[in-house]
């Protein structure tokens, strides 16, 4: 941006926000210096188009009207109380708070925004101090693809298409899904995309890193309404299923000094041999139920199951299919 | 947004951010606003030459200069920045957000009451379109290890540990000079100097199964420098090495929770993919837990390992069951 340019738009803010009349075109290119420059009336109003498209992409509320019923064309102000951010003061704890929230993302759309809204917190007179060493650094990625045209999607209230790939499903089975978005969510590191699946009529989440290909709009923008109840984490927590079990104890055989990662989470109960190794009889508290099996089998011999018996047949079971297939082919 | 786009928000913000911190150097501005002490200057004197409607002296913006300090005499109306964008709303309330849900991080309740004076002053308020949990699960055993580990950090101590390393099944004691807390994809990290590997480490809290803080300070090399984990933690080692595996579909998370490279779609939803593994033994027991959902194709010796250790597995078992 030239300094003329700069120089211009600063004054042109200044002015809108100092009037309470509308200012039509004309009034502003006779008042506010820079637009004197311009050496026809065409070359003008294509400056003065660029410079309020400008105004708006800031977010700077520009106000269209007219002073009167007697006024042919329409004008422009700056409404102050649309313009300034309301009073703010954040105690030491909240700006840190801020401080730490603002380097929460590692992503062009969001850190941008984020670095803007400190920008003004600070104009505002809120002091966040950026020298200061963080014992934390969480960052939140958004490295998938499709997060940018999704987002895009979300905040213009367009649908969107694209073709999705199931858990466990080969490429050449995709489904093709239209969705109204209503936001996009991340979840322990992982994005999915929120809103009204128009093939279900009804409300799903997809994974950002299954969908397969392009995501393109359809229809309209603002055609999408979102829900006022809807809870856009929640939605994704709890479309990933079942609560989590209640523990369940089990009694295993240890051979003596192997399989650290069940010894640390284990009782030891007393000492045993079995096959001729000697080893300790042990207790241990297992939370998932569904994955302990594999976590056991991962042991091998190390290993032996005494109960329950539905633990010791579903590792068992794991192990006979490497035996019995023969993995090499 | 290029050099040139970020210039106008913070001419804008630049007058009622002075107003605010009358005799600031400006070398402290220019470092909050992220430029270099002589941009700044050029930003002054441009706004120096703006101002209301008549444009002579007592209508355009004042700055009084004094050593290296300024201060704002006359502001020609810009007292106030701009509001916030529903953008930059979002940005910050859903970090904000994020972090309150996540347990050690910051102080919640820090984090709520700025949420609640962010929201009313940015006014109109919107649902978010973009919401962030970190869903960090932290059992009580955690959160005790992450309480004095914050504590280690804060007071600049050296540590001692007993660590599980996963990919080793082993349980050692280790002295350690803490250097940050980190929380990656949902877990929480402590990344450390261990003076027994003589290198960077990162510890995971729910791996840590005991910590004692010393009395000695913590002093990692000048050297140390915190890893790099914007790519995630998995590191690409020329000496690791890689298995070709055949995976069924209930195993195909393999693929999105492993590094993995080279993935080909087979028939019946079947994938093949390439895997490096650091440790034999760990890749051993990745694959004897996972069942007949994977088959190795290569390296031969691996696929002789596993099989070896099923057998041996089940002869032990029916061993006991017989006797």
């Amino acid at each position: 941006m030239s300094v003329a340019r700069a120089e211009r738009l600063v004054n042109l803010v200044l002015c809108l926000l100092s009037t309470r009349q509308y200012l039509t075109a004309e009034r502003v290119r006779g008042i506010v210096p820079g637009y004197a420059d311009a050496p026809t009336d065409e070359a003008f109003f294509r400056m003065f188009e660029r410079d309020k498209t400008e105004l708006r992409e800031l977010g700077i509320p520009l106000e269209v009207g007219r002073n009167s019923a007697f006024d042919a064309i329409d004008g422009y102000r700056i409404a102050r109380r649309d313009y300034e951010l309301g009073e703010i003061d954040l105690e030491p704890d909240e700006a840190a708070a801020v401080a730490l929230a603002v380097r929460l993302w590692d992503s062009p759309e969001l850190t941008g925004a984020a670095q803007g809204a400190l920008l003004k917190l600070r104009a505002a007179g809120v002091d966040v101090d950026h020298g200061a060493p963080s014992v934390v650094e969480p960052k939140v990625r958004t490295t998938e693809r499709t997060f940018t045209p999704l987002l895009a999607a979300v905040q213009a209230g367009q649908a969107v298409t694209f073709e999705y790939r199931r858990p466990g499903m080969p490429t050449d089975q995709l489904r093709s899904r239209t969705l109204e978005p209503w936001g996009v969510v991340s979840w322990r590191g992982r994005w999915y995309v929120v809103g009204h699946d128009r093939d279900r009529d009804a409300p799903r989440c997809f994974r950002l890193s299954r969908i397969v290909g392009d995501v393109s709009t359809v229809g309209k923008p603002g055609v999408v309404t979102r829900p006022d109840n809807v809870d856009l984490l929640q939605f994704v927590a709890h479309s990933g299923g079942a609560e989590p079990s209640p523990a369940s104890t089990a009694r295993l055989w240890l051979a003596r000094g192997r399989a650290a990662g069940l010894r640390r989470r284990a009782t030891v109960l007393g000492e045993r041999t079995v096959d001729g190794v000697a080893g300790e009889e042990v207790e241990i508290e297992l939370y998932h139920p569904d994955t302990a099996a594999g976590w056991i089998a991962g042991y091998g011999p190390d290993v032996v199951v005494l109960e329950p018996d539905v633990l010791r047949k579903a590792v068992a079971d794991r192990l006979l299919s490497l035996t019995s297939k023969g993995n090499l082919r | 947004m290029s050099a040139a786009q970020e210039r106008l928000p913070r001419l804008l913000a630049l007058v009622p951010y002075l107003i605010a911190r009358p005799g600031i150097p400006i070398a402290e501005a220019a470092a909050d606003f992220g430029v270099t002490p002589k941009q700044l200057r050029r930003d002054l004197e441009l706004l120096w030459m703006c101002g209301l409607p008549g444009y002579g002296p007592g209508d355009l913006i004042d700055l009084s200069f004094d050593g290296d300090t300024v201060t704002v005499t006359f502001d020609a109306g810009m007292n106030r920045p701009l509001r916030l964008t529903g953008a930059e709303a979002t940005a910050l309330l859903v970090a904000l957000r994020a972090l309150a849900d996540t347990p050690g991080m910051v102080d919640s309740d820090a984090v709520r009451r700025a949420v609640a004076k962010i929201e009313s002053a940015a006014g109109q308020a919107q649902p978010a379109t973009v919401a962030v949990g970190l869903g960090v699960r932290e059992g009580e055993r955690t959160a005790k290890v992450r309480e004095i580990v914050q504590s280690a950090l804060l007071d600049g101590r050296a540590a001692t540990i007993t660590y599980y390393t996963a990919s080793k099944d082993e349980i050692t004691e280790r002295t350690i000079d803490p250097m940050r807390l980190l929380l990656v994809d949902g877990r929480s990290y402590l990344e450390a100097w261990c003076r027994r590997a003589e290198g960077m480490r990162m510890f995971r809290l729910d791996r840590i199964d005991e910590i004692t803080v010393l009395e000695e300070a913590a002093a990692p090399p000048p050297y140390a420098r915190p890893t790099d984990v914007s790519d995630g933690l998995f590191r690409r080692s020329p000496d690791q090495l890689v298995a070709t595996l055949v995976l069924e579909p209930d195993a195909a998370w393999v693929s999105e929770y492993y590094p993995v490279d080279d993935l080909e779609e087979l028939d019946s939803g079947r994938l093949r993919v390439r895997m490096r593994y650091a440790d034999e033994p760990w890749m051993v027991r990745l694959l004897l837990g996972l069942g007949g959902e994977v088959t190795v194709e290569q390296p031969a010796d691996l696929a002789e390992s596993v099989r070896t250790r099923a057998e041996q597995a089940l002869a032990r078992a029916s061993h006991l069951a017989a006797t």
